[in-house]
């Protein structure tokens, strides 16, 4: 049947199961969107590119489908980047697809070029530049394909206009011929028989769980390993939620701004299991330091990733699931009662110092993220933007799933949340989606209240507005002598802002309002925003210095106060 | 783990590529980007239509290879990468050196050229140009002689290699990825 090249773009995208777009029209677009009404799809129109590409990146997400965005060329394209890269750095599948300018046209500098496949190299897992009707079918299967395939990622088609206006019989390309991707390995038994050997003789065993648990669904094996051997689970930011935060073997989050135990197991250790992460630097901290007792096994899908940073004694490359299905049979039932023990003792003095049992009478953020997990009841998707809050909303929101916590952890992208909940919405439409945001970041993409507006999405979003950009002023305050140089932020009233674009909003100043505010909030039916006007100057704790052993941790100050315990700020 | 520069050494790495547009260019981002630090590279047909056949030399030690090895494996485009370093394998390069050359120095250039077996390609009054083909030391050695009549003008293809025996794999094998242990 003849088909033009826009109408092929939504043939194959529809009978790939694609059924919500990302995007904003322009020139060198148009046609695709011409041809749109006529398919099943729903367009969400963006304000901003970038936040096109992070709602298709918040979609993939929760739906564990790729995430499609369509913008045009030039300016969209470049604006487009910043997503890319975000979703490259979290192995998140996006297909994007850009105008381009006509064949004719090509390298000429003509209205609203610009080398698109050249600019997103680095930042796609792969690229193509169609300039031939014949190969559009064939390279928009294969982009799916790898997008969503092996380590996901996102990739990119740049269509010229005249091969979207060309005509052509179509037929849906059945088979792939991709002979360089081979994005499957198998799993090698002769390295299960290694690691479970290791396991087995293992004293203090350690696992830090990753994102690559929550994308090959691994946590029921993740948790069955746990139980069995007795191993207490350290997460990394993205892999949050792989096992439950109540559960008695997790240790939270590990790293830069990790719970103190996570990073005293990780380094007290002697058999550390790495699965589906890369040993990231703010995972690691100094590598020279980093668990310096341990022998390494490291199940990974990514082969680059094993032995990049961290030699591995035992590598074994596969998804997650198939390894630990593999490895759990030849796992030996075990109990470390010292070890737990031990951890326990570091647990208690790290709630010693906690900030939630010293006495504040101030709106802290920490208080705000455990009371946003007391009223949602944990049951909601938590959409976190960069800095401070993001760090906060992981160490006090307890995660109970995967999947569940969305936030830029490679890039760390600000302005990430507000689009990207908006796409989580699309991808769980009956589930409750909360975006915490800074008043840094906010501002960044603070133009898609105008797309929560038209699309009526029913997002709440929390902004922790400490005055900051806060997690800058951490590091000035800790690291350049308090030399608070372009740091100070000055807010719009958000509570009017929101009103303008038609949702309800409050300001909250004190303690005493959280809760209730939170709770109505949550129980909103529609968007809702709050402002939280907060204590400037807090720092997130424990942190460890940028390039140190993460045991080497730089904690709050307690001081005995009039009435308890307090933070010496 | 840091790497330490002392314990650096030369590698030789052959890579099969698909034929297509912007595939070098995908080549030479990664290394770029990568920091990876490149000494040489040659590229050009295979045996196989639609595959070029990639040698480069990288300096750096095993994990730094190992890294550039894979991750140009993961290029789309890259259909097999294969480490000959320490394979009994063949290394040729071919140079073009302009000498300038009078009557006097011209019999003695042409002596050092035919001991090198090289063979000169163009005469002119005052210069000559020589193409020698060898493994990099030899015509290190060359260069290094003719530079005193002087050189006024050279070029270099970077090394090709080629592994030594029976037939080797061609571009199309699925190579096994075992990791080691």
């Amino acid at each position: 049947m003849k088909r033009t090249g826009a109408q092929i773009v939504w043939e194959v995208l529809t009978r790939e199961g694609v059924d919500t777009v990302f995007g904003h029209p322009g020139g060198a677009i148009l046609p695709v969107y011409d041809a749109m009404p006529a398919y099943p799809v729903r367009h969400i129109l963006a304000r901003h590119e970038q936040a096109a590409g992070h709602m298709a990146d918040g979609y993939a997400r929760v739906s564990g489908r790729v995430g499609v965005v369509t913008v045009t060329s030039g300016p969209a394209a470049t604006n487009l980047v910043t997503a890319l890269a975000t979703a490259m750095m979290d192995s998140i599948p996006i297909l994007a697809i850009t105008g381009q300018v006509p064949t004719t046209l090509l390298g000429n500098d003509a209205f609203q070029e610009t080398d698109v496949t050249g600019v997103t190299q680095a930042v796609t897992k792969h690229n193509y530049l169609v300039t031939d009707i014949r190969d559009l079918a064939r390279v928009l299967r294969e982009a799916l394909y790898i997008a969503q395939s092996g380590r996901p990622g996102p990739v990119l088609v740049d269509i010229c206009k005249d091969v979207l206006n060309d005509e052509t019989d179509y037929e849906f390309p059945e088979k792939l011929d991709l002979p360089g991707y081979r994005p499957f390995a198998g799993v090698d038994m002769q390295a299960i028989e290694a690691a479970a050997e290791l396991i087995n003789q293992a004293q203090r065993p350690v696992i830090i769980a990753g994102h690559g648990v929550q994308m090959a669904h691994a946590e029921n094996e993740l948790r069955q390993l746990a139980e069995k051997a007795h191993i207490p689970v350290a997460m990394t930011l993205l892999g949050l939620g792989d096992i439950p935060e109540t559960h008695p073997l997790s240790l939270g989050m590990c790293g830069m701004h990790g719970e103190a135990r996570a990073n005293k197991a990780i380094q007290a250790s002697d058999v550390l299991i790495g699965i589906g992460m890369r040993f990231d630097d703010r995972v690691t901290g100094d590598l020279d330091a980093f668990a310096p007792h341990a022998k390494v096994i490291h199940i990974e899908l990514d082969p680059a990733e094993i032995n990049k940073n961290v030699p591995a004694d035992v590598g074994i490359l596969a998804d997650a699931r198939e390894a630990l299905q593999a490895l759990l049979p030849k796992v030996q039932p075990a109990e470390h009662r010292e070890w737990m023990a031990q951890i326990e003792e570091w647990n208690r003095e790290s709630q010693e110092r906690d900030i939630l049992n010293a006495e504040v009478d101030e709106l802290i953020p920490p208080m705000i993220m455990r009371e946003l997990w007391h009223v949602t009841q944990g049951d909601v998707i938590m959409v976190t933007d960069v800095g401070q809050h993001q760090m906060w909303e992981a160490q006090y929101f307890l995660h109970e799933r995967p999947r569940q916590l969305l936030t830029s952890g490679g890039l760390g992208t600000m302005g990430y949340a507000l689009p990207a909940a908006i796409g989580a919405h699309f991808a769980a439409p009956d589930e409750t989606v909360w975006a915490v945001v800074g008043d840094g970041g906010f501002q960044m993409t603070i133009q898609e209240l105008g797309t929560v507006m038209q699309e009526k999405v029913p997002v709440k979003i929390a902004i922790i507005n400490n005055g900051f950009l806060g997690m800058v002023r951490q590091w000035q305050e800790l690291f350049y002598e308090k030399n608070y140089a372009g740091t100070p932020i000055l807010s719009p009233d958000y509570v009017k802002l929101a009103e303008a674009y038609g949702i309800p909003a409050r300001l909250v100043t004190s303690q005493e309002d959280v809760s209730a505010v939170l709770k109505e909030a949550h129980e909103h039916p529609g968007p809702f925003l709050i402002e939280f006007q907060v204590k400037e100057e807090v720092n997130v704790y424990p942190m460890v210095e940028p390039g140190e052993a993460i045991d080497n941790l730089i904690r709050r100050r307690i001081v005995q106060g009039p009435s308890g315990l307090q933070p010496a700020w | 783990m840091t790497h330490d520069p002392s314990t650096f050494h030369k590698y030789t790495v052959v890579a099969w590529l698909e034929d297509k547009p912007g595939v070098l260019s995908r080549v030479l981002s990664l290394f770029r980007r990568r920091n990876f630090n490149i000494e040489s590279l040659a590229v050009g047909h295979s045996e196989r239509p639609g595959v070029s056949r990639l040698t480069f030399t990288v300096l750096g030690d095993d994990r730094m290879v190992e890294q550039a090895i894979k991750q140009l494996d993961k290029l789309v485009n890259v259909l097999r990468v294969e480490d000959i370093t320490h394979k009994p394998a063949v290394r040729r390069e071919m140079a073009l050196i302009r000498v300038k050359v009078n009557a006097q120095t011209r019999p003695e250039v042409m002596q050092l050229v035919d001991i090198y077996r090289a063979h000169i390609i163009d005469v002119s009054m005052d210069s000559l140009v020589v193409q020698a083909v060898g493994n990099e030391e030899r015509l290190n050695s060359l260069i290094d002689l003719l530079s005193n009549f002087p050189i006024t003008e050279m070029v270099r293809t970077g090394p090709v290699a080629m592994t030594r025996g029976a037939a080797g794999k061609n571009g199309n094998g699925k190579h096994a990825r075992r990791m080691a242990l």
